[in-house]
């Protein structure tokens, strides 16, 4: 086994379903404190690379690795779960959908995991509680439930619920795709805050701008391969590549 | 309408309403453990408890309650089991509505969004965490209005044990006619009474539906 040297590391990621390949031996590193974007049409893989960093999506080949520990590894079931349980605490994801607990409050949302794996005493719980959902400005809807919430803000405490966990990595799976538009920059100033406070993070994203104004490293994908791949000023301005000029020239007239 | 004999039958029949009560109870009780066991081997992730689960409600759902009762009271002593027609009642009535509760609880468990159980494994939480603390706390009430049904379907299954001899409403019904001659009056005092309990059951589940509801 070679050393492991960054932070984040996938070798030779490889997926299929069937005959269908959607990742074709994908290779990333990512560095402590650094932020990638992840960007490509629908169905180019993103999301499932994304997925695949906290084992969500199994790789059919290839190895994940974070700060020195490989993520799917390969185990007897039993013990596999206990492993990813303890990975998965590292990995803080936030999703598309939110997937806010709607039978919890914010409050409740952001301490359950905590509480039950990290055994928080009850003031130590609600000190988080406070504290996470200060840090994305939904303190004062603490004890509100997810249905009387914006979409906006329900993000929001789904990050804090992600934050609560203390994550090495954060992982983002097209975080405002579902938000209507003028609820988009709540969210996005979030993850500014968080990349300001130089949290690691792998993002999924539609949103040019924001990827190009926050993240260390952009990915083109499409169709399962990295087409191209580099810091934001030469993927966005100058591509080297035919692929991403065409979707950055589709897309940028979509959003215009 | 003869009401006089109404009236002085009509303590006779609460009485059998009390035993039709207490079967529903116990059937109930037993349905709900069956179908939570069924709804839980349905969703195994063992292809033999999930093929298990799929027989037991094809095979219980599949066939008449009614001839599921007289194996049981009937067959059951020529294979060596023998109950009293009050345990053959509960138990045939019990696994026959645990055949219907099991789809229920699997239904409201399935109807889930999956994203619930990804949010909940992502923060570290085990199968089993998840599925205790996210999932069933938000399926538990989905299965209330159609657990009601099941409910409702299952007092009214209890006139059936009258066949194997059970001295409840039904079979008391059917008694008292054997001595007044006044079948129309007799039925319609047992068809009442079963209208009470299901009213009042039908009305304890509407009040526990909206007391479960995330305001």
């Amino acid at each position: 086994m070679t050393d492991q040297s960054h932070f984040v590391e996938i070798r030779h990621a490889q997926k299929s379903y069937g005959t269908l390949e959607v990742l074709k031996d994908i290779s990333l590193n990512v560095e402590r404190g650094q932020i990638v974007a992840i960007i490509g049409p629908s169905g180019s893989g993103k999301s499932t690379l994304l997925r695949a960093v906290n084992d969500l999506d199994s790789l059919t080949g290839g190895e994940v690795w974070l700060d020195g520990v490989q993520v799917n590894k390969d185990l007897p079931h039993r013990q596999y779960e206990k492993h990813i349980n303890a990975m998965r605490q590292d990995i803080g994801m936030v999703f598309q959908h939110f997937n806010l607990f709607p039978h919890l409050t914010a409050r409740e949302n952001v301490v359950m995991a905590p509480k039950m794996l990290k055994g928080l005493s009850k003031e130590d719980a609600n000190k988080l509680a406070e504290e996470q959902l200060e840090k994305v400005g939904m303190l004062d809807r603490i004890d509100y439930y997810p249905s009387r919430l914006s979409g906006g803000q329900k993000q929001r405490v789904a990050i804090a619920r992600a934050l609560a966990m203390k994550p090495k990595l954060m992982l983002f799976d097209e975080a405002t795709s579902a938000l209507d538009p003028e609820l988009v920059d709540e969210v996005n100033m979030v993850m500014k805050k968080l990349a300001e406070e130089h949290m690691t993070m792998i993002i999924v994203t539609h949103e040019m701008d924001f990827a190009a104004s926050v993240c260390d490293r952009v990915l083109f994908m499409d169709q399962g391969v990295v087409v191209e791949e580099g810091p934001p000023e030469i993927v966005f301005k100058n591509p080297t590549k035919d692929r991403t000029r065409e979707f950055l020239r589709k897309h940028l007239a979509g959003a215009a | 309408m003869d009401f006089d004999l109404m009236l002085r039958v009509y303590p006779f029949f609460l009485d059998a309403a009390w035993v039709t009560i207490q079967l529903s109870v116990l059937t109930a009780l037993l349905g709900l453990t069956c179908g939570t066991l069924g709804a839980s081997a349905r969703l195994s992730r063992f292809a033999l408890l999930r093929f298990l689960g799929a027989a037991y409600v094809s095979v219980f759902r599949g066939t008449p309650a009614l001839i599921q009762l007289f194996i049981l009271y009937f067959g059951g002593p020529q294979i060596g089991i023998q109950l009293d027609a009050f345990e053959a009642g509960v138990i045939g009535l019990g696994i026959n509505a645990g055949a219907y509760m099991t789809e229920t609880i699997r239904g409201a468990i399935i109807s889930i969004d999956k994203g619930q159980r990804e949010a909940a494994r992502t923060l570290g939480l085990s199968q089993w965490q998840a599925t205790y603390n996210v999932i069933l706390p938000q399926a538990a009430r989905l299965m209330v209005r159609p657990l009601g049904v099941n409910l409702n379907m299952l007092i009214k299954a209890t006139a059936l044990v009258a066949a194997i001899s059970v001295v409840e409403l039904t079979y008391t019904a059917q008694r008292y006619i054997g001595s007044t001659y006044k079948p129309f009056e007799m039925f319609l005092l047992a068809g009442l009474l079963y209208m009470i309990i299901i009213y009042a059951t039908g009305r304890a589940v509407t009040w526990l539906d909206r007391k479960v509801q995330i305001t």
